[in-house]
């Protein structure tokens, strides 16, 4: 192949990557944004969603497109429920400490992890596509599944930017974010709103990876690299701010993309996470962050 | 007072003497290992419960030691003991790196910081495979195992060299928290704008704590490459920012002793949940969850909480 159609491929798997990664960064980010805690157990909801995405898909009958619809709508909602417990069980108690809130979601971490090694096993397994055709290009033919991806990853984050700019619902989670005591003074239910925001977050990382299943199989390791490159997402977008996230998104999964297309891909990994430890000491607000007040 | 501080310590050090007399050959062994792990613990706790910077990235130092001597040996062919001190160098060279960049950035950043770094050392050692050999790591061969005429690879020798190792790190760590520079780190852990206001500088207080911290860590790196002849990618890992993390909040951190007896509890709550269930991520995770909640100040520290004020 020719270095133009070659960059080309490059650049649409990187689309496909930047997709995927600002619905789970969207996540991290929003619950980042709204209640200061680090989810470190992020890649674990992500996981998750895949985990169950497999069970779904594997237990039941019927056509594909039927079963990983259901994937789909139910895998987001349980993990929003796993996420939602933790919350109200766990972080609630801890009053949101940011350090306690770290070591309990690492805790959270390993409890997962273990869950999906006992109950899925330690193997690696594939999820069919909900129906397969390919796009043929002069050049070489593409994925029609990927494509889709791409497109429901912009469809959810367009529901995600609706529910937080023009609904009653998105009004309360802004003010919470702003501050705190005063929502709570004009009765706010700032307990809800956390635990719902938690959960939200949890679900987009779900919604994620049953998009990705698919392309990428379910496996219980699987977490660590959508929580590597969300938080380096969130930070180099700024972190908390969901527009900054999502334009550092598509540039990080594009110059993934094309990187790891024609350099190692761990020489890419070990400069992605340098930079981001450099941006956060020289340029904590983020690249496109406005500086902190 | 200063005699039972001493007495508690000195008493601590004399039953590992005992043990070493006493213990059957397979909890001789496992306790060597939670003496090597301890100095790393202990070395994160001088950071983390002493001074307040909680680091997730400490793997990072632990790794400079362990990979600065088993590769001297193995690729330069240095002798044990050289090797040795290179890898205690290392730690600390290492942490004055991480330190001047990532202590300008406090709190939650200066965690991602720190896990950055050791993310980015960790994939370092994957990437130069061909020298490291990654995940399945390099393993030092009996003969270059030898420290001054002791052969470390044997039980014995390697049980008295980790109690040195411990034994020295403990009253080093007992007497830098007790003096004049111990005050001032446990100063900026509770209020670092006062201690600013009092004219002690911030950032050089922390970086001296990170180095011998680090020190600490590339110590203890350093022995586990020697005394266990083994040194591989896994070691330089997240679980094993963790891991010290783990046995410092279980035993307490600001505590000297916690960071063993944490070590010492969770290595044989891993060893035998492994006969009951497989499932010792589960015991990992659990643990760490039960404390934030339950016991934020670990064993020494609520210990310390009900009346034994005198405990350091």
């Amino acid at each position: 192949m020719d270095f133009g159609p070659f960059l080309l491929l490059a650049l649409m798997e990187g689309t496909v990557t930047a997709a995927v990664l600002a619905l789970t960064a969207v996540g991290l980010s929003l619950t980042f944004g709204i209640m200061r805690v680090v989810n470190v157990a992020h890649g674990e909801f992500f996981m998750l969603g895949a985990v169950l995405a497999w069970f779904v898909t594997h237990w039941m009958a019927g056509p594909p497109w039927l079963a990983f619809s259901v994937a789909l709508l139910v895998c987001p909602l349980i993990v929003a429920s796993v996420a939602v417990l933790a919350d109200l069980l766990v972080l609630k108690r801890l009053n949101y400490q940011p350090e306690a809130t770290i070591v309990a979601t690492i805790g959270l971490l390993y409890i997962l992890q273990q869950a999906a090694l006992s109950f899925f096993g330690p193997d690696a397994r594939p999820v069919a596509a909900p129906f397969s055709f390919r796009v043929q290009l002069p050049w070489f033919g593409y994925s029609g599944y990927k494509l889709c991806v791409v497109l429901a990853a912009l469809a959810v984050l367009a529901l995600v930017w609706l529910l937080i700019s023009r609904t009653k619902i998105g009004l309360v989670m802004r003010a919470t974010q702003i501050d705190r005591d005063m929502a709570r003074a004009f009765g706010v239910n700032v307990d809800n709103v956390y635990a719902g925001v938690f959960g939200l977050g949890a679900a987009l990382a779900a919604v994620a990876a049953v998009l990705v299943v698919p392309i990428q199989q379910a496996h219980y390791l699987m977490g660590g690299d959508p929580l590597l490159l969300s938080f380096i997402v969130v930070i180099i977008g700024g972190l908390g701010s969901l527009r900054g996230t999502l334009v550092a998104a598509v540039l990080i999964g594009l110059s993934d993309g094309v990187i790891s297309t024609f350099f190692a891909p761990t020489l890419a990994k070990i400069i992605a996470t340098l930079l981001v430890a450099l941006v956060l000491v020289f340029r904590p607000q983020g690249l496109f962050g406005k500086a902190a007040a | 007072m200063k005699g039972r501080v001493w007495g508690a310590h000195l008493g601590l050090l004399a039953l590992l003497v005992l043990a070493h007399f006493l213990l059957p050959d397979y909890h001789h062994n496992n306790v060597a290992k939670v003496m090597v792990l301890a100095c790393y613990a202990m070395g994160y706790n001088i950071a983390f419960g002493y001074t307040g910077l909680l680091s997730l990235g400490h793997a990072l130092f632990f790794a400079s030691g362990l990979y600065a001597t088993a590769l001297s040996i193995n690729l330069l062919g240095w002798s044990a003991g050289p090797a040795l001190a290179l890898g205690l160098v290392a730690g600390a060279v290492m942490a004055v790196a991480v330190g001047l960049l990532a202590l300008r950035t406090a709190g939650v950043a200066f965690m991602i910081v720190t896990l950055m770094f050791a993310q980015a050392g960790y994939l370092t050692i994957l990437y130069l495979g061909q020298w490291t050999r990654g995940d399945e790591g390099i393993v030092i061969a009996q003969g270059l195992r030898v420290v001054a005429g002791f052969d470390l690879s044997a039980e014995g020798p390697r049980y008295l060299a980790a109690f040195a190792l411990f034994g020295a790190g403990l009253l080093a760590n007992l007497w830098l928290v007790r003096s004049p520079f111990g005050r001032v780190m446990v100063a900026m852990r509770e209020n670092e704008a006062r201690a600013r206001m009092l004219g002690y500088n911030p950032f050089r207080v922390k970086l001296a704590s990170l180095v011998i911290s680090g020190l600490y860590a590339g110590a203890a790196g350093a022995a586990y490459a020697v005394m266990f002849g083994y040194a591989g990618a896994s070691l330089a890992g997240v679980q094993y920012s963790i891991l010290p993390m783990l046995w410092v909040l279980l035993g307490g951190a600001g505590t000297v002793m916690g960071p063993f007896i944490g070590c010492l509890l969770m290595f044989y709550l891993v060893a035998y949940s492994a006969n009951v269930t497989s499932a010792s991520l589960l015991v990992v995770g659990l643990v760490l969850v039960a404390l934030v909640l339950f016991a934020p100040k670990g064993l020494l520290g609520s210990l310390r909480a009900r009346g034994v004020t005198w405990l350091p």
